[in-house]
């Protein structure tokens, strides 16, 4: 755009703007990608230089220490000990011994086998006896994972014991007091507030989504699945083979019914999230519009259908529309149709049903989203338009809609990632029905998306190594959306500013 | 829309002024006349589902397979009555009494303990600032990326390996629940990202911790977001259904209500004979939910939009 001046490039034709930008766009990655680059490069070099840095502390308090800080680089806590922080002192000590104990019993067994994930099977003799005890490849990975959490934490506690000690030796050496036990209580609902606060909910998330979310990333480089079951047969390590059969060819395998699959949930989530918003501001406006009365009552018959539990709502409009459901058994009474219609039965049928259901389903959302937005548009610019002669369809295109969607943006992506995961809708409706022998042996079916599909071959197949290859592509498709239209966003703001 | 068509060049037009005002109005008529007539159509597809289900609740005819309260292909007329409500709750089979309290519990708890969570992590994320804070919010940005489902294998050996599945399901599904919650802090920290510093400064100048700013100050403040994330925290459990499923297996004792309600249609054996108390369970489920979120539906677009509209 760089040739143009603002006034020449309005005047060009629409197309050749389109062009413009969509070169723009292109020419601008390769610059991006440059960004990235150095981004990555000044995290590595700042990176670098904090592991340099904590090295030279260690060994710098190490030359500079009094003996009671030298103690402490074996027995922690013993510095604070020493001069008097009981409670820190206690607590470094109590972790020290803790971790001591833990490794001594189980870390050490479970961490030993980490790299083959064990290799005695169990054996069952006859009358069913257990003959071996055998080893469990869960298990080991599992509490392996968790010993290493352990290990990096004692690293981290051991650094802050010697540093804690560097400092209290310059504060000494300043003739200041340490701060006291009853003093760092008091600091943690003052200037430390946010560690109590924070301790407990980032506690959850570490044990209920980090570490297994970890633990899944491992199992995508296993062969676990219902051959590799423990204790019974255990599993090990294979590499990236299953990455690999992503991209293996041929009519019912992996890589292909993955392509077909990933293809459905895109478009799935383009209509779903489009057709949704796009009808659901007309709604909004049809009931905004000025002169239309009892506004109140039919925006709370919409609301209604949305305060009612999804789920029993997908339940029985699913229901409806089967074989011997309401709308054939209605359609067949009067005489329209002599065959049930194929709904859910017929791939087609299917995937067009799901999206209009969701259509119904996301309306009312839309509405309520909406209607709120398009109320603040300001009155002046319809009242300006109307004065210069615009149609409404022109003012809907030129005022309306880059209103909305510059103040929509960002939820239109989430809707959008939403949608790309919309279990509940896909799973109580069509269950991912009609099954299709050509994805993957049958284990999918024609409306199933990445996530029905992950569901499906954890919970009915047992195949853990694949169901964790999915939800990895899942996220690189989700980071990748994600990032272009972030980047995609700021240029959309630029343009049209309304503040 | 059509109100606004002839109304371009008014001056032109003086001498027909007359005429064209009568067709304006004409128009506005038959325009309003048609969005009316849309919009008894919309609701009339929005709301007869539902109208439909309370119906069905309350008929009382096993014999008939069709679900369907108008239509009968035995030609037997239906008898309506309470029936459905009362197999409900004495069923052995299908213990929803007992469903309904296990949902209860679950909905209680985790709306008080996720309300606490989302409350410390998004006024903590809002106001203090401390090292590795961006770093955090970015790193629970990429884990929230994985689609939840891939932790349910770990969760749900972990929690059988501790006792918490089956019929003790529900102290398990309390914790799946809260465990994570804390990563949903984005709508209550833009509530407290618009709460004034000054008003925190000003307390901490009179000599009140951060803790006091917060029991004193902030909390007496934040009602609507509290109001918000313990409506929406309440809600969530009387619908999931993975977790729930996954984690009760077929002990019966540990269901919720949408596992059990699931169960009841889904199975080949009783999708049609057990039709009719689907929809009765189906009405006594929705009532508290519904009650609910028409109290909180003011929030909840403000929850949505507040976060959108800054990006």
């Amino acid at each position: 755009m760089a040739s143009y001046t603002d006034l020449e490039y309005l005047k060009l034709p629409k197309f050749r703007r389109f062009f413009l930008k969509l070169w723009d766009f292109i020419a601008s990655i390769p610059f991006r990608l440059l960004v990235l680059l150095f981004a990555i490069g000044r995290f590595f070099r700042g990176f670098g230089n904090t592991v340099v840095g904590i090295f030279k502390t260690i060994v710098l308090t190490w030359k500079y220490g009094d003996y009671k800080t030298r103690t402490s680089y074996f027995i922690m806590g013993f510095g604070n000990l020493a001069r008097g922080q009981i409670l820190r002192g206690v607590l470094f000590l109590l972790f020290e011994v803790a971790f001591g104990v833990y490794m001594g019993t189980v870390g050490v067994y479970y961490i030993k086998d980490l790299g083959t994930l064990g290799t005695v099977e169990r054996i069952i003799g006859r009358g069913g006896k257990i003959v071996e005890f055998g080893q469990n490849s869960f298990d080991i990975l599992l509490y392996g994972i968790l010993t290493l959490i352990f290990i990096v934490a004692l690293a981290i506690t051991w650094y802050m014991n010697v540093k804690q000690n560097k400092i209290a030796q310059e504060i000494l050496a300043t003739g200041k007091p340490l701060k006291s036990g009853k003093q760092d209580l008091n600091s943690l609902i003052d200037d430390q507030f946010h560690k109590t606060l924070l301790a407990l909910p980032l506690l959850g998330i570490l044990i209920f989504t980090v570490l297994p979310v970890f633990f899944m990333i491992l199992i995508a480089f296993t062969n676990y699945d219902a051959g590799h079951y423990p204790p019974n047969k255990l599993f090990t390590w294979v590499g990236g083979n299953n990455f690999g059969e992503l991209f293996s060819s041929g009519g019912s395998g992996f890589g292909s019914a993955f392509g077909q699959i990933l293809l459905w949930t895109l478009i799935w989530a383009f209509f779903a999230t489009f057709t949704n918003y796009f009808l659901g501001m007309i709604v909004a406006m049809i009931i905004n519009k000025k002169g239309i009365k009892l506004k109140k009552l039919w925006r709370t018959i919409l609301v209604i259908s949305i305060a009612i539990p999804q789920f029993i709502s997908l339940m029985y409009v699913g229901r409806m529309f089967e074989a011997d459901g309401l709308i054939n058994s209605l359609f067949q009474s009067w005489g329209w149709i002599t065959e049930p219609l194929r709904f859910w039965t017929d791939p087609m049928w299917a995937r067009i049903t799901v999206i209009i259901i969701n259509i119904w389903v996301g309306i009312p959302y839309l509405m309520l989203i909406t209607s709120g937005i398009l109320m603040n548009i300001p009155a002046d610019l319809y009242e300006s338009a109307k004065i210069d002669g615009a149609s409404p369809v022109k003012m809907y295109m030129k005022i309306t809609l880059p209103y909305m969607l510059f103040v929509t943006g960002p939820y239109l992506l989430t809707s959008f990632i939403g949608n790309m995961n919309n279990f509940n809708v896909i799973f109580l409706l069509s269950g991912g029905n009609p099954t299709n022998g050509d994805l993957y042996n049958g284990t999918a079916g024609s409306t199933d998306l990445l996530i029905t599909w992950l569901y499906k071959l954890t919970v009915n197949n047992q195949d853990y190594k694949l169901a964790s290859v999915i939800g990895i592509m899942v996220f690189i498709v989700v980071a990748v959306i994600s990032v272009i239209i972030y980047n995609a966003i700021p240029s959309m703001k630029n343009e049209e500013d309304f503040q | 829309m059509a109100e606004q068509t002839n109304v371009a060049t008014p001056v032109v037009y003086i001498p027909d002024n007359g005429r064209k005002k009568g067709s304006q109005k004409k128009n506005k008529r038959i325009a309003n006349t048609v969005i009316y007539i849309v919009l008894v159509l919309i609701s009339i597809i929005w709301i007869f589902p539902f109208i439909f289900i309370v119906l069905e609740s309350f008929r009382v005819d096993p014999a008939c397979q069709v679900p369907n309260p108008f239509f009968s292909m035995s030609g037997k007329p239906f008898v309506w009555g309470f029936d459905n409500y009362a197999v409900l709750f004495t069923d052995p089979k299908y213990p929803f009494g007992k469903w309904y309290l296990n949902t209860f519990i679950i909905a209680l708890f985790t709306a008080i303990l996720q309300t606490i969570i989302v409350l410390c992590m998004s006024y903590t994320l809002s106001r203090s600032r401390f090292k590795g804070r961006k770093l955090l919010m970015n790193a629970m940005l990429v884990i929230g990326m994985f689609p939840g489902f891939l932790t349910m294998l770990v969760l749900y050996k972990v929690l059988s390996s501790m006792g918490l599945s089956g019929s003790n399901s529900v102290p398990g599904l309390i914790l799946v629940y809260i465990a994570s919650s804390g990563m949903g802090y984005h709508v209550s920290k833009g509530f407290f990202d618009t709460v004034p510093k000054a008003l925190d400064e000003a307390a901490r100048i009179d000599g009140a911790n951060r803790a006091q700013v917060l029991y004193k100050i902030i909390l007496p403040m934040a009602k609507p977001i509290v109001i918000y994330t313990v409506l929406t925290a309440f809600m969530a459990p009387w619908g999931d259904f993975v977790f729930a499923s996954i984690l009760a297996k077929a002990d019966t004792d540990g269901y919720n209500v949408a596992v059990g309600l699931y169960k009841f249609i889904s199975s080949k054996t009783t999708r049609t004979s057990k039709y009719t108390t689907f929809c009765a369970g189906g009405v006594l489920v929705s009532i508290p939910v519904s009650i609910l979120f028409m109290f909180m539906q003011k929030y909840y677009v403000e929850g949505v939009t507040g976060g959108a509209v800054k990006g």
